[in-house]
């Protein structure tokens, strides 16, 4: 689906900045971020680990860590959810927007029974739901995800780290919300669970008109299953676009070498030399006030390392942050 | 030392440097490694002022004999009244034989820190290798240790303090086995389950592929990994190892002809100290233990904070 | 002995061995999962029921090995066994025969064995050689009072430091924290005895203008107007000082392990995932992160058993009171061999049991060790 077609938006991230306040100094995670995800769309988020996603992806239900400062505003239907009073916060969480949490072996509470902890959301948001219908509710959550009715009444440790990331996804469900973050869904997954994982994922958006902000650092997955991806490096977007054109026709650099690492199909040259990145995403501490990409992009020059590109957009719905694709210094050669 | 190894692999991290051999690299990682764990201990500050406490007990107990007159530990020759008071003579008081408090203190740590010492060597020794053993090898003689560790767990401490003492007399020789004996099988068990998990690491399965014997995999590759785990678990053995030795000795279990500040507790109660005041005969031995204790205490848990990365985050 | 270092995977029968990761890898579909979840329902009773049964078996085994262990204690003496036990009492090879066959010593040790069984099943523990009774009879005489003491000191203990744990660890680094765990740390490093008197010679002798409140020791004031109530009221209050001072010996150790091991579950996922669905703080702290916390205090709990059987022994010393542990010590100086070795098979069986039922709690909480 296009953009146009998409439903209201639920998500609206307004310059976000996050840095962790740590014994060894200060240390930017996420430096203005702006995205924003409409109802039945599914907005990707990509990048290294290390880059901020996953701390984005926590802020959304502002569950960050106290020691963090936060800047900007991160609106929910319209709501900021940073500034909001508690109870507000509270009755958000799971209800408007919940996460599919990355790593299910740990996100799981080893000792309690699966069901217990999909029906633990509805019995806090929906008191006088009565225990038979939660109980259905539970079972019917967990069809929708493929899993047996009676696997309710078993416990974590058992499952396999797929049904552990389908119980999430019901867990997920639970209250019936309207946006969806799914952080890594597919990470330490095999291919095969993989692909059902995100099958179910997007039935969910075409069948329940949710929307939902899938993260990962796996470009092939989101390309698979995404309308627009996001690409972030150093905790700033650095492209934005329909996903497929991210995809196969990357104009910032490093968006092309994410995805010039995965080879493809039906292209002989790139079976034998899929093209890598020399270098490591830069430490956060150390961000000189150029592009941060800078050190490590093939077509860098001497004027990237005098501002951060910002996010221009080259369409109205593709937007980069190079100066090298859009704005000055398009027509020097590259190095 | 053995020749420099000659391929260029082996050069080491050094840019200019000679080239070293394998044993040399490890030899520099141990090295570099007890340097950070000096520094990590450095900002532990508990740690550190457990360490100083305790190197304080420790240099009182080695100089002992500088600090205060060997003859004042004689009963016969007692140089102060009857559980005299505090005076500029005597600083803490005489005890019910007139001797000194402060050389009866001075000198009653010797015994308190041997024994403890002397107690956790036996029971760390019977511990790392029940443990290594019985987390390395498989098949029923593993299984049979791993048992054996469990019973030994249930055997009540004092209760079979008690027995042994009147089979094998009283002595401190007596008291460290005894403390040893009830006390292996904690460390032997956290010392097994280190074993297992090690085992099976990658290095470990290299070291097998490559043709290592078990004895080649178990010194030079299992222990020096559990080493760690097994110091922090000795500093807070050698805490419960004096506790024990002053319970022992306040029940008369110790030899009678050393002073130790269980001893003088025993001394304290049978004499009635509690009814007479004379708090300077019950407070300072108590503690001394306390701060002896309380420093292994403290050093233990930051050593287990350096060793065990986890624990490190949620200070 | 008591540690703070208690190892990680669960000490005694807690986790088994070593570390396994409980996952299967692999995808297996829906319809199998892994046996224990075949079925769903029958997973969590069906597999306790064999976790008791393997724990039973283990705890009689534990038994079997106090037995043997207590028998020879006494015979693998160097020497003549007649001559060590009835050290300086018999003067004529008449008396030292005479004493070899009414203890049976002139038997060969398998059968001094089967018969020493033979009797602890029957209740015989021989007699005692300085009151002339039954020891049997002397051990059910003292128990209630020891099993008074220690019960209540255990209770307590337990809940207030686990309770004390819980709020220093959820409120780490504040003053409440600090001062807790400063004092807890001091008291776990003293001997608990010590702690008892300095009650004694402070609030029961009385110290500079504080009179002496409660009772030195003893059971039982000789002035006390007779009748069941005041009897039970003059007990109660002399337990008060022993029950307190075992009560704060424990109690220290409780909170420590309780609050470490709530810091280390605070940092777990799913701690957040909880947080996440809206949870109210307090409800995150007691349903997820207080009940993983307890299974390591729990694990304590089964290793401490043997220490407070142990403590009972000096604070019952200490306070005169005429429990077992008294009846232990006093042994000592005859020394009255057959009370010893009684005092030490009921003080063991007290830990195997108390072992056991800990054993069976930490499988009532855990769902992952009955598998």
């Amino acid at each position: 689906m296009n953009a146009a077609d998409a439903g209201p938006v639920l998500l609206e991230v307004r310059d976000l900045s996050l840095a962790y306040l740590t014994s060894e100094g200060r240390l930017p995670a996420v430096r203005g971020i702006d995205l924003t995800v409409a109802a039945g769309e599914i907005v990707g988020l990509a990048g290294e680990s290390g880059c901020g996603k996953s701390t984005l992806a926590s802020t959304v239900l502002r569950l960050q860590p106290k020691d963090a400062e936060v800047s900007g505003e991160m609106l929910l239907s319209g709501a900021d959810v940073l500034t909001m009073r508690w109870g507000d916060l509270r009755a958000v969480r799971w209800a408007e927007a919940s996460i599919v949490f990355q790593g299910a072996l740990h996100s799981l509470n080893p000792v309690h029974r699966v069901g217990r902890q999909i029906a633990e959301p509805i019995r806090v948001h929906e008191e006088s739901v009565a225990d038979d219908e939660i109980e259905t509710r539970v079972g019917d959550l967990l069809e929708s995800v493929g899993l047996p009715r009676a696997r309710a009444r078993a416990y974590p440790h058992p499952l396999s780290g797929g049904q552990k990331q389908r119980v999430m996804i019901a867990m997920a469900l639970a209250c019936r919300p309207r946006l969806i973050v799914a952080d890594e869904p597919t990470t330490a997954l095999d291919v095969m669970v993989q692909a059902q994982v995100l099958h179910v994922l997007s039935g969910l958006v075409h069948d329940l008109g949710v929307g939902m902000l899938v993260i990962s650092h796996d470009l092939s997955v989101l390309a698979d299953v995404c309308d627009r991806v996001a690409v972030m490096y150093a905790g700033r977007i650095v492209e934005v676009g329909p996903a497929d054109q991210v995809f196969s026709d990357a104009l910032h650099p490093y968006t092309a070498a994410l995805s010039g690492a995965f080879p493809r199909i039906g292209d002989p040259a790139a079976r034998y030399a899929p093209s890598g990145l020399a270098g490591d995403p830069p430490d956060p501490r150390t961000l000189s006030g150029g592009c941060s990409f800078a050190p490590r992009c093939p077509r860098g020059v001497e004027e990237c390392a005098a501002a951060e590109p910002t996010l221009v957009p080259l369409s109205p719905t593709r937007s980069v942050a190079c100066i090298r694709v859009a704005g000055r210094a398009t027509d020097e050669p590259d190095r | 030392m053995s020749a420099p190894a000659s391929s260029p692999e082996t050069a080491g991290s050094d840019a200019a440097g000679p080239v070293l051999t394998a044993r040399q690299i490890v030899h520099r990682r141990r090295l570099d490694g007890l340097g950070r764990g000096w520094r990590e201990f450095r900002g532990n500050t508990p740690g550190v002022l457990g360490l100083v406490v305790l190197s304080v007990f420790a240099l009182i107990a080695v100089f002992a004999p500088l600090l205060a007159d060997p003859e004042g530990l004689k009963v016969t020759q007692a140089p102060g009244g009857v559980l005299e008071a505090p005076s500029s003579q005597f600083w803490l008081g005489t005890d019910e034989n007139g001797r000194s408090v402060v050389t009866l203190l001075i000198f009653g740590s010797r015994i308190s820190l041997f024994v403890g010492l002397l107690a956790t060597t036996i029971s760390i020794v019977i511990g790392t290798l029940v443990g290594l053993t019985s987390g390395f090898f498989e098949g029923w003689p593993a299984r049979v240790l791993f048992r054996m560790t469990e019973w030994f767990l249930v055997v009540p401490f004092l209760p079979l303090a008690l027995v042994l003492a009147t089979v094998l007399g009283r002595s401190l020789w007596n008291i460290s086995l005894v403390i040893g004996i009830t006390s292996w099988s904690g460390t032997a068990l956290l010392i097994r389950s280190q074993t297992l998990s090690i085992k099976e690491r990658p290095y470990l399965e290299r070291a097998r592929a490559l043709g290592a014997g078990r004895w080649h995999q178990m010194t030079r590759h299992v222990l020096p990994n559990v080493m760690p785990m097994v110091f922090a678990n000795t500093t807070l053995m050698v805490a419960v190892a004096i506790l024990a030795e002053t319970t022992l000795s306040f029940l008369g279990l110790g030899d009678p002809t050393r002073v130790s500040w269980g001893s003088m507790l025993d001394g304290a109660f049978s004499v009635g100290a509690m009814t007479t005041r004379s708090w300077w005969y019950i407070i300072p031995p108590g503690v001394c233990v306390v701060f002896v204790v309380l420093s292994f205490t403290l050093i233990g848990q930051a050593l287990e904070e350096i060793v065990n990365p986890r624990l490190r985050t949620r200070r | 002995m008591t540690t703070l270092a208690t190892p990680p995977g669960g000490a005694a029968e807690g986790a088994g061995g070593g570390d396994g990761e409980p996952d299967d890898p692999g995808e297996d579909g829906d319809a199998a999962g892994s046996p224990s979840s075949a079925g769903g329902g029958r997973s969590g009773y069906g597999g306790y029921g064999r976790f008791v049964g393997g724990k039973v078996l283990g705890s009689l085994g534990s038994l079997l090995f106090v037995l043997v262990v207590n028998f020879f204690l006494f015979r693998v003496l160097p020497g003549d066994p007649a001559r060590t036990l009835g050290r300086g009492r018999f003067r004529t090879e008449e008396q030292l025969n005479a004493f070899r066959s009414q203890y049976g010593l002139d038997q060969p040790l398998f059968t001094q064995f089967f018969t020493y069984l033979k009797n602890t099943a029957q209740g015989d523990l021989g007699v005692s050689l300085r009151y002339r009774v039954p020891v049997s009879d002397l051990i059910l005489d003292r128990l209630g009072t020891t099993l008074l003491i220690v019960g209540t000191s255990t209770v307590l203990a337990t809940t207030l430091g686990v309770y004390l744990g819980v709020v220093s660890a959820w409120n780490r680094r504040s003053l409440v924290d600090r001062a807790t765990t400063s004092s807890t740390l001091t008291l776990y490093s003293m001997p608990e005895w010590w702690l008892g008197l300095i009650f004694i010679a402070t609030v029961g002798v009385g110290m500079g203008f504080f009179p002496g409140v409660f009772p030195t020791g003893g059971l039982h004031s000789t002035d006390v107007a007779p009748g069941f109530v005041n009897g039970v009221l003059d007990t109660a209050w002399h337990l008060v000082l022993p029950v307190l001072t075992l009560t704060l010996a424990y109690l220290a150790e409780y909170a420590l392990v309780m609050r470490s091991s709530l810091l280390d579950e605070m940092g777990e996922d799913y701690l957040v995932t909880a947080r996440a669905k809206g949870l109210r703080d307090v409800d995150v702290r007691r349903r997820h992160a207080v009940r993983n916390a307890i299974l390591p205090t729990t694990t304590l709990a089964a290793i401490n058993i043997g220490f407070v059987v142990s403590g009972a022994i000096t604070v019952e010393y200490v306070f005169s009171v005429p429990g077992l542990g008294l009846l232990a010590q006093e042994a000592l100086s005859i020394p009255d061999y057959w009370v010893l070795q009684g005092t030490f098979l009921v003080a063991s069986a007290a830990v195997i049991v108390a072992n056991l039922a800990t054993n069976l709690l930490y499988g009532a909480l855990d769902p992952r060790v009955r598998t």
